[in-house]
């Protein structure tokens, strides 16, 4: 292992009042390959953007080469040979893997699409690359096209190679490849960080280990002294206890959804949901832990009706008449009908369940315009439930006729979670409903989902804090790469245990499947 | 027979020409991913500046240049153009006003202009009748010596003006920058992914403005042909017709492609001609001809949609504004 090739000192990134990344130490040595550990939002991503010129670090060092540097945008990054490959390609469907490599380039030579096939195909040959120069981006597969945005950064000169989940979309044959090619970059001396949250490939992959938690950095281990387990632990850390006041368990509980052999398929056909099946009971909060992207979106949109559904049924006995029925053969305005809510609460925020530019009385009508035989629309209930909304979750804003987008995220979430509450639900799913809220208005939303609970609704709450998942739900359903790894007792499980379900056997299907 | 197919292929050139300006101006705009509507309105502010800078220079000097003949009305076209294309660029690509909207009312504003000024300039001078341009019109319809003597030949395809050359010369340059130029790269990757553009480095807002202010000074040539070298020196209120429209519509026909440009051009200015000069058409014929330009561009569309083939799909931001946040 040779000289240091890039040093962070103390670096601190805030986004308003959230601090992402905070007083990180990390160095990278040339020929080493360090994997970047941490749970969904413990700051890796903006860490490394940080490397790549994306974000600007509020206080901290970077040195690369021993040499104090400033980094503000890509260009710069590229200048000092780093190189980023991200989770979303960048790249332009219908050029060609050589057009997209040199893309934006200013090299002083005459353009000669020839001559950089040939740089190509000589990179290619030296790392191990399987690369055609000429296929259109749009004939690739996703192997490929990662293919292409590596080329892209070693042809650009990268010493320093950032990966973002490299693997996430990978089968295991193409991660074994990659995983050939990242170990040739290391013996010929380049510095590459993989940032990942996959036990096992971090094992296998990797010469050193930093775990960050909650945007610190925890430490830094050799791959060769760590073992899945005390990696897990310095990645969920010690259990904090959080208060929440969670009900009993339903003495006799009444399974109230049955979801059986799900496959489903996203809209790339790439396999999401493999072989799913839980239960889902009334008076009962089903939490659901995994990685982010793990299925948990397609899980409760299946169930909406709102992704088709390859195999596997989706059962749902009706309270009403207790009859069953199978929410696939239905559309999703029936499955709402039938008191199935699903309060999703995406990054975006907006993106699903609210118009942004739409008031908040006009946005309750969503959920309401079919009733009634008039022509013209009922305003009022909507307006009152808005007001009740507004007044009972403590949402800031002028009034019920402000535009939704004007509000801030939290509230904007109080809304939505309200809207879907407030329907009278008789299955309410819930995913990240408390994603990027304050302290007491998340406490405000458990104890909604707890009160919905109490009132014999069949709560399942998509989380990303184990902290939370382990005071709020009653079981636990632990997915990875959209298998289930595990179903346990939120009462007597640790956050170990879940933590290591959330990491099992992610990449290779093989192994799930032998467990049925 | 010889002298009637001469003549029909002189008229479909004539005919062609100004459509090919548009549509590679049209052409150069879009591939920066922005869909400029506005080119029809271009093309007559094109045409009236050529026409009111040749007036002007024409009624200061009972001596005038040959040069300045043509460079006058040169200049003063490309300038009219290019500050209607930067009032586009400016709104969409700055402010990200809606692409569509923006270029359908420079069109409007752009014809008012035309016809404000062709009919009302005279009236300035405290003169009657309409703008001629005898003189600078003889430069621009200039040819090469020799063409009168080789014949056919020579009378049907080298008996023209320069800004016919000009045109070809335009789109056969603007293919092969887009195609095999790094620059050009670059632009096409704006106007297809202007987040990957961005990414690797790439000025998108620059990008955007100079390709329409340079689409939109070729389209404005189309502008100055007509009223120079088709008309021969004489502006007429409404006289470009719809031929902006079909400038637009052959970007389609043309699927993108400035070679292709080059034929279709001359396919519809052939209709055109048809149109106009078979004798013995009575009026709705001619109106039904003068429709087959669209159903073809129509047809097009339907094909290339079914076919699915991404090469000859419109870029893919076309119509997009770009904003960094959004991503």
């Amino acid at each position: 292992m040779g000289q240091v090739a890039i040093e962070l000192k103390n670096i601190t990134k805030c986004f308003g009042p959230v601090v992402a990344n905070k007083g990180i130490n990390l160095t990278v040595k040339k020929g080493e390959i360090l994997s970047l550990l941490g749970e969904n939002g413990s700051g890796k991503t903006t860490l490394m953007n940080m490397i790549s010129g994306i974000y600007f670090p509020d206080e901290g060092h970077i040195f690369i080469d021993g040499k104090e540097v400033t980094i503000t945008s890509p260009k710069d990054a590229f200048q000092y040979n780093i190189g980023m490959i991200h989770q979303h390609f960048k790249l332009v469907d219908v050029f060609t893997a050589a057009e997209n490599i040199v893309l934006g380039l200013q090299e002083k030579e005459k353009f000669n699409m020839k001559k950089v096939a040939a740089r190509v195909a000589e990179i290619s040959e030296k790392y191990g690359f399987e690369i055609d120069p000429n296929k259109k981006i749009y004939e690739m597969s996703v192997s490929e096209k990662q293919t292409v945005e590596i080329v892209k950064v070693l042809y650009r000169g990268a010493n320093i190679l950032i990966l973002d989940e490299p693997t996430a979309v990978l089968t295991p044959q193409e991660t074994q490849k990659l995983f050939a090619i990242l170990r040739r970059m290391r013996d010929d001396g380049k510095a590459v960080i993989i940032i990942t949250h996959k036990l096992h490939e971090v094992l296998a992959i990797s010469d050193r280990v930093s775990v960050l938690r909650k945007g610190e950095c925890v430490g830094t281990v050799d791959t060769k002294d760590s073992s899945e387990s005390s990696l897990t632990e310095m990645m969920v850390g010690k259990k904090i206890s959080l208060n929440i006041e969670r009900g009993d368990a339903p003495k006799e509980p009444i399974d109230r959804l049955v979801v059986g052999s799900l496959d489903c398929y996203n809209r790339e056909g790439i396999k999401v949901l493999k072989d799913v099946c839980f239960t889902a009971r009334a008076g009962e909060i089903l939490g659901i832990a995994g990685i982010a992207g793990s299925g948990q979106r397609e899980l409760l949109e299946a169930i909406a009706g709102l992704q088709p559904v390859r195999r596997g049924k989706i059962l749902y006995n009706n309270p009403v008449n207790g009859a069953q029925e199978n929410l696939r053969d239905k559309t999703p305005l029936q499955i709402r009908e039938l008191g199935v809510r699903l309060s999703f609460v995406p990054e975006d925020r907006l993106g699903m369940g609210l118009v942004g530019d739409m008031d908040i009385v006009d946005n309750m009508m969503l959920r309401s315009y079919k009733k009634g035989n008039s022509l013209f629309l009922e305003h009022k209930e909507p307006r009152d439930l808005a007001e009740r909304i507004i007044d009972e979750l403590e949402v800031v804003t002028p009034d019920a006729n402000t535009p939704v987008r004007r509000l801030s995220g939290g509230n904007v979430q109080k809304v939505l979670v309200g809207r879907e509450i407030a329907a009278a639900p008789t299955v309410l799913m819930a995913a990240y409903p408390v994603r990027g809220l304050d302290i007491n208005s998340s406490y405000v939303i458990y104890n909604l989902l707890n009160q919905q609970k109490q009132e014999g609704v069949a709560v399942i709450f998509v989380g990303e804090d184990l902290d939370v998942l382990l005071e709020l739900s009653d079981r636990i359903l632990v997915i990875s790469s959209g298998k289930v790894t595990g179903l346990v007792d939120a009462r007597s499980t640790t956050k170990e245990e879940i933590g290591l379900l959330m990491t099992k056997g992610s990449s290779m299907p093989e192994r799930g499947a032998e467990h049925d | 027979m010889i002298s009637v197919i001469a003549l029909f292929i002189k008229s479909t050139i004539s005919q062609g020409i100004p459509l090919l300006f548009g549509s590679t101006g049209e052409i150069v705009t879009e591939k920066s991913g922005n869909l400029n509507l506005g080119i029809p309105g271009i093309m007559y502010v094109g045409g009236i500046s050529g026409i009111v800078g040749a007036y002007l220079y024409e009624h200061s000097t009972s001596a005038p240049s040959a040069f300045l003949l043509i460079l006058i009305p040169l200049l003063s076209c490309l300038i009219g153009s290019a500050l209607m294309a930067l009032i586009y660029a400016f709104l969409t690509a700055t402010l990200r006003a809606n692409q569509n909207v923006t270029g359908l009312a420079l069109t409007t504003f752009g014809v008012g202009v035309g016809n404000f000024f062709g009919g009302s300039l005279l009236s300035f001078f405290n003169e009657k009748g309409s703008i001629s341009t005898l003189e600078t019109a003889k430069c621009f319809k200039a040819y090469l010596p020799f063409a009168d003597k080789l014949g056919v030949f020579g009378d049907t395809f080298l008996s023209f003006g320069f800004l016919t050359y000009l045109a070809i010369v335009i789109a056969v340059i603007a293919s092969w920058y887009l195609n095999h130029t790094r620059p050009g790269l670059n632009l096409r990757a704006v106007g297809e992914n202007p987040a990957t553009a961005d990414a690797a480095g790439i000025n998108v807002i620059r990008h955007k403005y100079v390709s329409t202010i340079l689409g939109g000074m070729i389209a404005g040539l189309g502008g100055l042909y007509f009223v120079m070298d088709y008309t021969g020196g004489s502006w007429t209120n409404d006289g470009f017709g719809d031929r902006g429209w079909l400038a637009i519509a052959i970007v389609i026909f043309a699927l993108w492609k400035p070679i292709s440009a080059i034929w279709s051009s001359f396919i519809f200015g052939g209709l055109y001609t048809i149109a106009i000069q078979m004798p013995g058409l009575s009026s709705s014929s001619k109106e039904l001809i003068w429709m087959l330009p669209y159903v073809v561009t129509i047809a097009v569309l339907v094909a290339t949609s079914l076919r699915k083939k991404r090469e000859n799909q419109p870029p893919a931001s076309l119509g997009l504004s770009y904003f960094r946040e959004d991503r």
